[in-house]
């Protein structure tokens, strides 16, 4: 019976009760902080941006009129520049990954590599410009194409992916193996027929969301001389192209009140495709991952 | 189990068709001389005209290519010299340095002025005091280490309150243009906000009592309900308030500044650039009007088009 003071835990009951209580309201003021803030942001743009948004918008160039002004030739670069960076990502990326998980030995080298990826996912985007810049623009000479810019955003969400892809790998039972190993599957059968299927949402969901970066990017763009206007669609690969956030970044800038509308309209047509990506990736996700 | 499969299956296979496509494209550069394309780049302040006109042109001569990129004067520059673009905008004259590499590379070029801007100094709608300021004013204000903090420092008589400071970045013609003609290469005062934005400036000043700034015309003329400009005195000894005319008559100095286009010699052998800087010769007039800045006399685009007859040799 003496175990317990009663009255001490009386005592004590009522500061507890409180601060348990203050540290809830704490907890709940800062995740209304950032509910309040995003919706000020989604109202504003839904607010300006909405009038502009018609079906003008979308098949029309930029132009000097706000009302004539269009995204077209931003969303078609935007979309080109997906088709290079997309597998050229996800193929370099998701080898790395399956080396590194898989092949290669554990010692000081690999532990050197995976260090350094894991930090190049954490450089500045500008700094992948600049190589992009230096090393496919003017040392390979393809210009300031579609190609350029496409390879340097794959290099810039490559980390992620690889990242990514190692986690899902990681999370792949080791019973899988081997059970695969046990009926005397080669290396590549198993990492083809059990590692990869296991592993492909975790994966995919990595993918989808870096892709989300790459298409919200602008400075490394900007630096390798990503265009600002044209009134042309890309036709191939070779092609000069600007993409959505640059365009919006000159709407912004503009003196005339109409063009932030403008690029408010755009700003809602870029989240709209993010969210598209992003639910398309939770999707796969919910789908696919449900197997252990 | 066997879903998942096709569905990697699939996936792996989009992606090789993606790699294949982009391979495939490997010589497809040489087709890219033989199309009709004028490459622009540069300037963020001249942009808006350029856009204009070749949104014009564009529209004209639908085969015609005119990309434009906003790499900035000095960016531009930089691809103009390494012979990536026909035709450069700047919202300054080009460096001894930019010259001297140009002449490395051979490449020959010529200065046009398409349009003017006059740098408008502006200061809150109520402040009610500052009528006129002068160069040296000017000077004394925005230098660091002049000791300069309320309006009563300027000039006695007004009120002694905390003047704030709003600023183009170090990156912008703008602030570029500043420098030169006010502070003279001086160090502009550390506590003054800078943003590459003007917007930003605009919207800093009107929601600022002891506010002041300075930025492109456009930007005032966008904004005149919010904000007041200061007229400042040229040379002749007159305050001169910037607008349409006594920017163009060049009374509104020294803030006034001309706006560049640098086009390459070689290129304008081309009959589609020659054509194109034709066209926005003649059109840059009204078309930097549409976008907010001033156009020159018209006897300036008269003498440039002559100048490009002669090097093109038509």
């Amino acid at each position: 019976m003496n175990l317990i003071d009663k009255q001490l835990v009386k005592n004590k009951m009522g500061r507890r009760l409180i601060s348990n209580k203050l540290i809830k309201q704490l907890f709940l003021i800062a995740t209304l902080f950032g509910i309040v803030i995003l919706g000020t942001l989604l109202y504003r743009v839904f607010t300006q941006g909405v009038g502009y948004l018609n079906w003008r918008f979308f098949i029309n160039f930029a132009s000097r009129f706000p009302e004539e002004a269009g995204i077209k030739a931003a969303i078609v670069g935007s979309l080109w520049l997906m088709v290079i960076t997309a597998p050229v990502s996800l193929i370099l990326g998701v080898g790395t990954a399956i080396y590194l998980e898989e092949y290669a030995t554990k010692n000081k080298w690999t532990q050197f590599i995976q260090m350094n990826i894991s930090n190049l996912a954490g450089v500045p985007s500008i700094v992948f410009g600049l190589l992009g810049l230096t090393v496919f623009v003017r040392l390979l000479e393809m210009g300031r194409s579609i190609i350029a810019g496409g390879l340097t955003m794959s290099l810039l969400i490559l980390p992620i992916i690889v990242v990514a892809s190692q986690e899902a790998i990681r999370a792949v039972p080791k019973e899988q193996y081997e059970a695969s190993f046990a009926m005397g599957a080669s290396k590549w059968q198993t990492i083809r027929r059990v590692v990869l299927p296991a592993a492909i949402p975790g994966i995919l969901t990595g993918g989808i969301l870096a892709l989300s970066r790459a298409i919200g990017e602008t400075a490394p763009l900007l630096m390798i001389g990503a265009l600002t206007f044209i009134a042309y669609l890309p036709e191939n690969i070779w092609s000069g192209f600007t993409v959505m956030p640059i365009q919006l970044f000159n709407w912004t800038s503009r003196p005339q009140e109409e063009f932030h509308f403008v690029a408010a309209a755009g700003i809602i047509v870029l989240l709209v495709m993010l969210l598209i990506m992003n639910s398309v990736a939770v999707f796969i996700r919910n789908k696919y991952s449900k197997r252990y | 189990m066997k879903k998942t499969k096709l569905f990697v299956l699939t996936a792996l296979m989009l992606l090789s068709l993606g790699v294949l496509a982009a391979c495939g494209n490997g010589d497809g550069s040489s087709s890219a001389e033989e199309e009709q394309k004028v490459e622009v780049d540069g300037s963020s302040t001249v942009f808006p005209i350029m856009e204009a006109v070749a949104e014009e042109y564009s529209a004209e001569n639908p085969d015609v290519k005119v990309p434009i990129g906003v790499s900035g004067t000095g960016g531009g520059f930089e691809k103009f010299i390494a012979g990536e673009t026909d035709i450069s905008n700047a919202s300054r004259p080009i460096k001894e340095e930019e010259k001297k590499l140009l002449e490395e590379e051979g490449i020959d070029y010529t200065e046009f002025k398409v349009a003017l801007d006059g740098l408008s100094v502006v200061v809150n709608k109520e402040n009610d005091w500052v009528d006129q300021l002068t160069v040296e004013e000017l000077k004394k204000m925005w230098t660091e280490g002049e000791g300069v903090k309320t309006w009563a420092d300027v000039r006695e008589g007004w009120p002694e309150e905390k003047i704030e400071f709003f600023s183009p970045g170090s990156d912008s013609g703008t602030f570029d243009y500043f420098d030169e003609v006010i502070l003279d290469g001086a160090q502009i005062r550390k506590d003054a906000s800078l943003s590459e934005d003007d917007n930003v400036l605009v919207q800093g000043i009107s929601g600022t009592k002891n506010g002041i700034g300075y930025f492109g015309y456009a930007y005032y003329l966008e904004n005149k309900d919010t904000l007041k400009v200061v007229p400042i005195v040229n040379s002749k000894g007159d305050a001169i308030t910037p607008n349409q005319d006594t920017i163009q008559s060049g009374e509104y100095e020294p803030l006034s500044r001309p706006l560049f286009i640098y086009v390459k010699h070689g290129s304008l052998k081309n009959d589609t650039v020659y054509d194109f800087t034709k066209y926005t010769l003649e059109n840059a007039g009204s078309m930097a009007e549409a976008v907010g800045y001033v156009a020159l006399p018209d006897s300036a685009y008269e003498e440039a088009l002559k100048k490009i007859e002669e090097i093109a040799g038509k």
